[in-house]
């Protein structure tokens, strides 16, 4: 399918390099969202270092791991949907960005279970139990453990709807290349933010 | 008659609601935040007729609470932050680098769109809630209300993204839709402040967003985050608070300083005195106000090597604009100086800030901060900086960049009338606050003891001056749109890129596009005569 150039733009490749441009400074945006969040896990963490230590501890390790490794298989797919749609073959393109869908829900799934496992035990942010029964540390680490991931998850949720758009738009064979480039990048920042969630809450257990 | 102008291309309503026209849009942005500064005038009056005497004058206290919030949200966030910005920045930024939009125009309409949105949730959350934390919504004030503050809060996050696009949109532009032949270092310098002010809104704004957020969390479902009496802390609030509004100031004042320095080469018909200087004091305010957070948490508890620091890196930025008042000031010397309104909001922003910036140096100062913290004297000093830099700034781009927007001249008489007005009256409102300060009068009370009396009587009736000033400037700017003379593509003679289009400029921009290697300071040299001449002063 031809390109439509839009009239701000004197050439196709000028219009690619803007919607990818535009793109990376959105992650940078994104960075910094996340940002404000390990600040404050940062400072939670130097005042109650026990606490936390004690917090991850109780996370479920192979849970957080088998979670990271789905994540990780899912950007190499979209990695390779990128580079089908290059070759302009949509079919490859709308079957891998498919399969790194199947295996973002998958996490979704895994990340459900982990949540209703907590609140079974009674680790449910802002309830009175929890006030009353931790110290001030466990508590923000419960809380700090809901929103990080929540948000992260929030944005696993949004970018499942990216991809859906790219495989729908793919089968019709009428997804442009800026297009997937701009949604994969998109994908792989919640990979790797992701990758900064997993130690600070499934690795690092050892306290001080 | 030649091509249509932007304005007459296409007519009605919805080619003006679905315009993806930067400058249309640049213009939808102009009318929805100068209703903002209206409102948030009007909300200040309130206030300064409040303060008329001590005890109740016309209020009691709970409202004056929420007085000098709906004042703070909305000047801030609602009008400081947009103004220059999202009006002359979407009119001029595209025009500057010689392109026929921005990179991303749909996102430009919604983010226009979004901010209309977000206003409206922003000013019905704090009518219906009465948010009275003032706008800085500090906890525990925010968390503990009886009030519900979470629809503010949701409005103020919606109109951050409408800030994050706009920042986007900018950034991408300057980088992918250059002219040909347009270097960065030949950018104009109003193109630079849009540059750097993007910057921090893109990378600012998303932790006011995050913070916010949690706040909500916290009053809405008591997760305790900031909660004191949650275990959490508020002093951590405060820090992640700043780390935005702190660079905040600078989304403010950035946009103002490219103003100035258009206006200053222009009406002195010289390049400015150092272009490099300005251009890396920019980048550097930029860059050293992400780091100069804590000067306002000096008395927050703190330690003194951190309030040594947070103080130090503050003058940096006192420094950078030094630089800038300096260059300006050089660029002024041995130029032809052409007397218009304009021109004179320069001379007053360049009073105003010099005074508001050194006032500034005097709060970083952690010894001194401990004396006038939280008292008049910061409200007098920012603003100076706010309505004495930025909004003079804006008040010298309405009437410099009028006659290029709608192609009529304003009324020379009236435009020196209010712009006098506008001045004394600002000195008259703010100089007895510098006093009161010192004498120790505490910021947002509404009660104070019978001696300052006469220093708030005196700040009443300047701010009436203010608004009469202020007042007039739309009133004959509507007159100029149907009445005032026809001007021709340059009536100020500058060599500025948007200057050498029509006036109004066609839609795509340039009829045919001028010579971008041509530098936008180019006032020597043969080149010059081209630009029209009539009733100018005779250059060097």
């Amino acid at each position: 399918m031809a390109e439509h150039v839009a009239e701000q733009f004197d050439t196709a490749e000028r219009q690619r390099a803007a919607a990818k441009f535009g793109m990376w400074v959105f992650l940078a945006s994104e960075l910094l969202l996340f940002g404000g969040l390990f600040a404050i896990y940062g400072a939670y963490r130097t005042r109650w270092p026990e606490d936390f230590a004690a917090g991850v501890r109780e996370n479920a390790l192979y849970l957080g791991s088998l979670n990271t490794l789905l994540l990780l298989t899912s950007s190499l797919c979209v990695a390779l949907g990128v580079g089908a749609v290059r070759k302009g073959r949509h079919r490859a393109q709308a079957v891998w960005t498919a399969l790194a869908m199947l295996l973002g829900l998958a996490f979704l799934g895994f990340k459900f279970l982990e949540y209703r496992d907590h609140l079974s035990h009674g680790l449910i942010p802002g309830s009175v139990k929890l006030a009353a029964d931790t110290d001030p540390g466990r508590a923000a680490f419960v809380t700090l453990y809901y929103t990080m991931t929540g948000l992260h998850a929030l944005h696993v949720i949004i970018g499942l709807g990216v991809l859906g758009v790219c495989v729908f738009r793919g089968a019709r064979r009428s997804l442009s290349e800026q297009a997937m480039e701009a949604s994969g990048l998109y994908w792989h920042l919640v990979d790797v933010i992701w990758i900064f969630l997993w130690p600070l809450f499934y690795l690092t257990y050892g306290g001080r | 008659m030649s091509d249509p102008s932007y304005l007459t291309e296409q007519t009605g309503v919805r080619s003006w609601l679905l315009t993806r026209d930067h400058k249309r849009i640049g213009v939808m942005f102009f009318f929805a935040t100068a209703l903002a500064l209206l409102l948030g005038g009007i909300f200040a009056l309130l206030m300064r007729v409040e303060l008329l005497t001590p005890q109740k004058t016309i209020v009691e206290a709970g409202t004056y609470n929420r007085l000098f919030t709906l004042h703070g949200v909305v000047m801030v966030w609602l009008f400081m932050i947009p103004s220059i910005p999202a009006t002359f920045g979407n009119f001029f930024l595209p025009m500057m680098v010689g392109a026929r939009d921005v990179a991303f125009p749909r996102l430009n309409l919604a983010s226009f769109y979004i901010y209309v949105v977000g206003a409206i949730v922003t000013l019905i959350g704090m009518f219906v809630g009465g948010t009275d934390t003032g706008w800085t919504f500090y906890v525990p004030y925010s968390t503990s209300g009886a009030f519900g503050i979470v629809p503010v809060l949701i409005g103020v996050f919606i109109l951050g993204w409408s800030t994050i696009l706009t920042g986007i949109n900018f950034i991408t532009t300057v980088h992918i839709l250059r002219a040909k032949g347009l270097r960065w270092m030949k950018l104009p310098l109003f193109v630079w402040t849009m540059y750097a002010t993007s910057i921090i809104q893109v990378l600012a704004t998303p932790v006011l967003a995050i913070t916010l957020g949690l706040i909500g969390i916290d009053s809405y479902l008591g997760w305790g985050i900031f909660d004191p009496s949650r275990g959490g802390d508020p002093v951590l609030f405060q820090h992640l608070f700043w780390f935005y509004s702190h660079p905040a100031v600078y989304i403010m004042i950035l946009p103002a300083m490219g103003v100035v320095s258009e206006v200053v080469c222009s009406f002195a018909r010289k390049p400015p005195l150092s272009y490099k200087a300005i251009v890396y004091s920019t980048l550097g305010i930029a860059i050293v106000g992400f780091f100069t957070w804590g000067h306002h948490m000096f008395t927050a508890g703190m330690s003194t090597f951190d309030a040594g620091a947070f103080g130090a890196l503050s003058m940096f930025v006192a420094i950078f604009s030094a630089i800038k008042v300096f260059t300006w000031t050089g660029t002024l010397y041995k130029g032809s100086i052409q007397f218009a309104t304009p021109f004179v909001y320069i001379l007053a922003f360049l009073f105003l800030f010099m005074f508001g910036g050194m006032t500034g140096v005097a709060v970083a100062t952690t010894s001194l901060d401990m004396h006038w913290h939280d008292t008049y004297f910061v409200v007098a000093h920012f603003h100076f900086i706010m309505v004495g830099g930025t909004l003079t700034a804006y008040l010298a781009a309405i009437h410099y960049w009028f006659p290029k927007v709608t192609g009529r001249m304003y009324p020379e008489r009236a435009g020196l009338t209010a712009a006098a007005l506008v001045f004394v009256g600002f000195v008259v409102t703010f100089v007895p606050q510098f006093l009161l300060g010192n004498m120790g009068m505490p910021r947002r009370y509404y009660d104070y003891p019978a001696e300052f009396q006469p220093l708030h009587m005196a700040s009443t009736g300047g701010a009436f001056l203010l608004a009469t000033g202020l007042t007039l400037v739309p009133i004959y700017c509507a007159w100029a749109v149907f009445r005032g003379t026809r001007v021709d593509a340059n009536p100020w003679g500058s060599a500025g890129f948007e200057w050498r289009t029509t006036s109004p400029p066609p839609k795509e921009n340039f009829g045919e596009l001028p010579d971008f290697e041509r530098s936008p300071y180019d006032y020597g040299g043969p080149e010059i005569d081209h630009v029209e001449e009539a009733g100018e002063a005779v250059h060097g």
